[in-house]
């Protein structure tokens, strides 16, 4: 607290704005914790550095602990839209008015990306509002754009700050960024600069030039994996709900929906198919380029039929399987139709499909998956008409 | 990772809505400096699409073309964005669960 203080009343105006209390940058309530990194100084500035137009935040290159646990709690999906950087003008060594800027989102872990790239270059950050949304995603937006970035060019001042008017903007931000309207609009030249900030150091070196390589998006099984927390998180709500639902219903239901025979009213084999329901849902990303066909939606469903059919073996191998082809049959429909439909959602996470790609796959995928689902429930419902 | 690997992400064929005005194209490049799937080459002192299902329509090489030689239906390929813009009526927007891969 006090030393928030003492930063506040030495540097009133420093062009990140990390005093300005009433401009913070996360949503919760302003904290005197020092582990709420948004609202006090960050535990990666390190002081400050005088420049022509006041005083700017120093930034280590290095990443600490803090960042990587930091970025591993949001890769689960908590508190991924508040996971922020204050937007304006970072230092990195010790940079001057011949140093390069690099332009970067306020998603923390795109800036953190950055600034660990950068260790033994003095350049200059300067971080877009994205509401923390990383660079490609805000890009598509708007958010990462000519406006934007021509805005903060003028309220970081940085024309004051350096002599020369190259701008490095990560090619993703292409999307969003024309640079023929910020010249126009600020007299800096833009200079699309590599996909990966792994790949500042050999641009650099290259003369600010990217090689092909450094300017394609890559979906390796890495970048894939990563994303499977997140997508857990997300359908993970959805299935508890559902299987809780399922269950009060089997255990309180009456009549059709009473749990007649001692395998429907086992709990534990009812949740033990969510899970796998969810780990298919997972696993679907991960073995994305070797599931046959080009559509996610038929990707999807090949993991759903694998799944149904190791539940019916699984239901077969037991001393007593009871009534199992109509439950079957059924568990391959909705199943396959579940799975499918959730492996067409990560169309939004991968790299590589198109709009009009995504919307021809839907059109053809969706009534499909509907009317296998349709069918699955009623052959459970007749099944348990005609069973009981 | 090798590029072999990458090549295997195929999405579905002919159906990006990307078009090229060669008689426009003055051959800058710069498109083939903003696109991230290498869909665009150098064909002498013009550029042509040597990858068009590649094209994800991201709308990069569009928006920075100097000339308006391209034009594409920009938009997010994202099934989610599209069932939350057809239930709200609105344009599609990735509101919700961007992915962050590769995303600096």
């Amino acid at each position: 607290m006090n030393r928030r203080r003492t930063i506040g009343s030495a540097k009133p105006k420093d062009a990140a704005g990390l005093t300005e209390s009433e401009t913070r940058c996360c949503d919760g309530p302003i904290s005197s914790n020092e582990s709420n990194t948004c609202c006090t100084r960050p535990s990666w500035v390190t002081g400050y550095l005088q420049t022509a137009a006041g005083g700017v935040p120093s930034v280590t290159t290095r990443l600490r602990l803090r960042d990587h646990l930091g970025a591993c709690v949001v890769r689960c999906g908590i508190r991924r839209m508040r996971y922020r950087v204050k937007p304006g003008l970072y230092a990195v060594g010790a940079c001057g008015p011949e140093s390069p800027v690099f332009v970067s989102a306020n998603y923390k872990m795109s800036f953190d990306r950055l600034r660990s790239e950068l260790g033994g270059i003095d350049a200059w950050v300067v971080v877009l509002d994205t509401r923390g949304v990383n660079v490609w995603c805000a890009a598509g937006k708007g958010t990462f754009g000519t406006d934007e970035l021509v805005n903060s060019i003028e309220q970081t001042r940085l024309s004051e700050i350096v002599s020369h008017r190259n701008l490095i903007v990560p090619q993703l931000g292409a999307t969003g960024v024309c640079g023929r309207e910020v010249k126009l609009r600020t007299g800096f030249s833009v200079v699309f600069g590599p996909v990966r900030a792994e790949d500042i150091p050999r641009f650099i070196e290259a003369g600010m030039v990217s090689t092909p390589e450094m300017r394609r998006v890559r979906f390796a099984l890495r970048d894939r994996l990563v994303l499977i927390p997140t997508e857990l998180m997300i359908f993970g709500k959805f299935i508890v709900l559902i299987a809780a639902i399922h269950i009060l219903v089997i255990r309180f239901g009456t009549g059709l929906f009473s749990a007649d025979n001692p395998q429907s009213a086992n709990v534990s084999a009812i949740l033990l198919k969510y899970g796998l329901f969810l780990a298919a849902l997972g696993i679907t990303p991960a073995l994305l380029p070797w599931l046959p066909g080009r559509s996610f939606a038929l990707k999807g469903a090949w993991v759903g039929i694998a799944l149904a059919l190791a539940l019916v073996g699984y239901e077969l191998a037991c001393p007593e399987p009871f009534d199992i082809w109509p439950t079957a049959i059924a568990l391959l429909f909705l199943i396959s139709a579940g799975v499918s439909f959730c492996a067409m959602l990560f169309t939004g996470a991968s790299t590589y499909t198109s709009f009009s790609g995504v919307r021809r796959e839907m059109r053809i995928a969706v009534p499909i998956q509907f009317a296998a689902a349709i069918f699955g429930v009623a052959l459970l419902v007749a099944k348990n008409f005609l069973g009981t | 990772m090798s590029s072999t690997m990458m090549k295997k992400h195929r999405y579905l064929a002919n159906v990006v809505s990307l078009s090229l005005e060669a008689e426009k194209c003055v051959g800058c490049g710069t498109c083939t400096q903003v696109c991230p799937h290498e869909v665009f080459a150098m064909d002498g002192s013009k550029v042509r699409i040597a990858d068009r299902d590649a094209c994800m329509e991201c709308g990069a090489c569009a928006l920075n073309c100097p000339v308006e030689a391209l034009c594409v239906d920009a938009g997010v390929g994202c099934a989610s964005a599209i069932i939350i813009g057809a239930l709200l009526r609105k344009e599609p927007s990735c509101d919700c669960c961007c992915g962050d891969t590769g995303c600096d």
